[in-house]
């Protein structure tokens, strides 16, 4: 395979990671009010993704150090593109994280504090990541706010359905009625909003008309389908893999959109590195990247254990 | 006032304050290993005693370098696009290597130590925190070759307008690079060490004043409920003096070295800090203005007492000979008292610290005016590293890429300046009520002190894993 293509795909690869695992993380913050009574089952929600959220973050910082390094016309192109959304999400993660850090070292009404932090800016980040690439595709108001409807539903869902994966008691039955609730309203965002991305390549900006990006639309749809169909069954553990699907299938379809160009006038090739550095960061990424992944997955393993009250 | 400038401010405020918790993230992260191997050789309850405490105020810290952090790699692109696309292909690998090779170590092996503690083995759980220092400090290396890059640019092409790596291992061993990441890290670690200098000494004057009932601020029962214990903050307080006196030798052999290259690489640079107009043999250096050393910053820059250095105006000349005409001189007088500062502060900590050492040899107390005086070792070194950055990168004006590329040249040109106001404002707001935040809440965890133990726990010992976990998490966790 072509050096510039393998790298679209580790840097879609990387994206993809990041909406999967930060997604319910986003999930779980966003829904911390909503699904808990009382403190011990707030410090029983947060810690299912305590250990597991600060790593999930880094696969945001790889997916944008890859693409300096593989396409930095397309990195510099994208970021000073979106500043002040990006910003926005800057700020929603600054204020995210320190919250989550924070909140078991603080008083009981700074704790409050902690969690408006962590509602909020994990529900607006959640949002904007859709919003920001609604824009990208179509520039107008009603992609950017259905892009973010998406992204945020798909995230909720998920979460949730997380939540009712990784704890016992009232708290998972309460997280998998919500998580239904939510899957009733993500399934018709999603029906009109998955669509939209691969139709972009057809509208004519410059964005790839492809089969598999609609193929991987649908997919999606059809993986948050199934999810709310697991969820009635109460299969919280195939739920779970559905509403991830669901999250990679969408972002597949996104890159799989962007594949000709990028940005607008820009193809990936014009944005790539030279082969060199594409050939250096592809061994050095081959080598590292099983221990990456495999220490990951030893933690999930790890605290692989329902969270109790 | 332009785009151009808001933007440098915003990397320059946005940078120096991201490197307030680096330091603390490196060197403190090491000293709290280095508490708990102690525990886990030893058994002795004060090293566990400690290793909560101060891994709780490095957690509080740690937060604060990563969400910070992220700012800085999205803003090179947000702010400094031209840069990026022009630098990309060799200034990007490093920052990708070290989100792969380095973030991903810390991030998960410290949510597996935080979380760790009644889930894993004791040793893979030591083996935790030392993966995790260890990522920092890798992180260190890679974003500190990036930026010697940009300082000393090799291992490249410039083809088609925009810098081709030709060479990783040129870029990944950089002369300066080498010189300035042992620099950096030690520098690191003597903000570490001022910092746990200056937490035991409080806590040492509190504690006798608590044990003399000569401090009405301490209420009676947190006074009973944490009795003195002047024998464990003199083991901190000798542990840290130690790891101060160490970094501060490998600072000045290494800033030795750095001063080295910038004669050789960055001779402007050199010149404004000293703020030697002309070119000149056996050149002097002036610790303040008025007063010179004969021969000392030829000394210095070429370890030959009658070597030429040059001079801002006689480098200008040149500069523009080879580069056209522009200004090619930085902001002298920041550069000139950012030098004289790094320095003083630096050598003022490292003296502490070695004062420290003498003060209490063999089994000495801690003398009450220096567990005073060690709050010092707090601002000096945090102030000696803003002034070492400030003389690295002012220094480096008007360059991005030293010879290669401008600062005027490197700004995003899509970016307004109304954009950029707006960021600068919410980043000020945001910082500015995190830092006092973080202050506050340090201040108190310092305060309260280390939670007492209700029992010994023994490292070495088989079957008290739920105990200790018992005892353990509700500190360490959210």
């Amino acid at each position: 395979m072509e050096l510039t293509t393998f790298w679209f795909l580790v840097v879609a690869f990387l994206w993809t990671g990041y909406f999967v695992l930060e997604g319910f993380d986003f999930g779980v913050g966003a829904l911390l009010p909503l699904l808990t009574r009382g403190e011990a089952e707030r410090k029983q929600m947060l810690e299912t993704i305590g250990p597991v959220w600060d790593g999930n973050e880094v696969w945001l910082i790889t997916a944008v150090g890859a693409m300096f390094a593989a396409f930095p016309a397309w990195y510099a192109g994208l970021l000073s593109g979106f500043y002040l959304p990006l910003v926005m999400v800057l700020a929603g993660l600054i204020v995210r994280g320190v919250a989550l850090e924070w909140r078991g070292k603080v008083t009981a009404r700074e704790r409050a504090l902690c969690d408006a932090g962590i509602v909020a800016g994990s529900a607006l980040t959640a949002f904007l990541w859709g919003a920001i690439f609604g824009n990208l595709l179509y520039g107008t108001a009603v992609a950017t706010v259905l892009g973010g409807a998406l992204s945020l539903t798909l995230a909720l869902v998920h979460g949730a359905v997380f939540v009712a994966l990784k704890t016992t008691g009232p708290l998972r039955a309460r997280a998998r009625r919500a998580a239904s609730g939510i899957a009733a309203v993500a399934l018709p965002v999603a029906v009109l909003a998955l669509p939209g991305i691969p139709a972009a390549g057809a509208a004519g900006g410059g964005w790839t008309a492809h089969p598999l990006p609609w193929l991987a639309a649908g997919a999606a749809a059809g993986a948050l389908t199934a999810a709310a169909a697991l969820l009635w069954r109460r299969r919280e553990g195939w739920a779970f893999t559905a509403t991830a699907a669901s999250i990679a299938l969408a972002t597949a379809a996104l890159f799989g959109t962007l594949w000709r160009a990028p940005l607008p006038g820009l193809t990936v090739a014009e944005a790539a590195s030279g082969p060199y550095t594409l050939g250096v960061l592809t061994w050095i990424g081959l080598a590292a990247l099983p221990f990456v992944l495999g220490y990951q997955a030893w933690t999930y393993w790890v605290f692989r254990k329902r969270v109790t009250a | 006032m332009d785009a151009l400038d808001l933007a440098r401010w915003q990397f320059g405020v946005t940078t120096v304050y991201h490197f307030l918790f680096v330091p603390l993230t490196i060197g403190l992260g090491v000293f709290v290993a280095g508490l708990q191997t102690a525990w886990h050789r030893t058994g002795k309850e004060d090293y566990l005693r400690l290793t909560r405490f101060f891994g709780k105020l490095f957690l509080i810290n740690f937060a604060m370098g990563v969400v910070t952090g992220i700012v800085q790699e999205f803003q090179f692109g947000m702010n400094w696009s031209e840069y990026s696309t022009f630098v990309g292909d060799v200034f990007g690998a490093p920052l990708a290597l070290e989100a792969l090779l380095a973030f991903f170590l810390e991030s998960t092996f410290l949510g597996l130590w935080i979380f760790g503690w009644d889930r894993l083995p004791k040793r893979v759980h030591l083996a935790c925190i030392w993966a995790a220092v260890l990522g920092s400090n890798i992180s260190a290396y890679f974003i500190l070759a990036a930026n010697a890059w940009m300082k000393h640019p090799v291992g490249y092409q410039v083809v088609d307008g925009r810098a081709r790596m030709t060479d990783l291992w040129a870029v990944l061993t950089n002369p300066t690079a080498l010189a300035q990441v042992p620099h950096v890290v030690a520098a690191a670690f003597v903000v570490a060490g001022g910092f746990v200098i200056a937490v035991s000494g409080y806590r040492i004057t509190r504690e006798r004043r608590a044990a003399t009932g000569g401090d009405a601020a301490v209420p009676l029962a947190r006074a009973a409920r944490v009795p003195g214990d002047p024998a464990m903050w003199r083991g901190a307080l000798r542990g840290a003096l130690v790891m101060t006196a160490i970094a501060g030798a490998v600072l000045a052999g290494t800033g030795d070295a750095s001063a080295r290259y910038m004669g050789e690489q960055q001779p402007m640079k050199l010149a404004a800090a000293e703020g030697l107009r002309h070119d000149t043999a056996g050149a002097p250096f002036s610790p303040v203005p008025g007063i010179e050393v004969p021969n000392l910053l030829s000394l210095l820059a070429a370890h030959d007492p009658q070597a030429r250095v040059q001079g801002v105006e006689d480098i200008q000349r040149r500069y523009q000979a080879e580069f056209g005409p522009a200004d090619y001189r930085p902001n002298i007088p920041v550069v000139y008292w950012s030098f004289r500062l790094m320095i003083v502060f630096g050598l003022s900590t490292v003296g502490l610290s070695l004062l420290g050492l003498w003060l209490t040899r063999r089994r000495r107390p801690v003398p009450a005016w220096f567990a005073r005086a060690g709050l010092l070792a707090l601002p000096l070194p945090t102030l000696a590293v803003i002034a070492g950055w400030l003389l690295s990168e002012i220094g480096r004006q008007p360059w991005t890429v030293q010879g290669e590329l401008l600062t005027a040249a490197s700004v995003s040109p899509g970016v307004s300046l109304g954009e950029v106001a707006a960021s600068l404002a919410v980043f000020t707001v945001l910082y500015g009520a995190l830092a006092i935040a973080e202050a506050r809440l340090l201040v108190r965890h310092v305060k309260a002190g280390p939670d007492p133990l209700t029992v010994s726990p023994d490292p070495r010992g088989p079957g008290d894993v739920d105990a200790e976990a018992a005892l353990l998490t509700p500190t360490l966790m959210y």
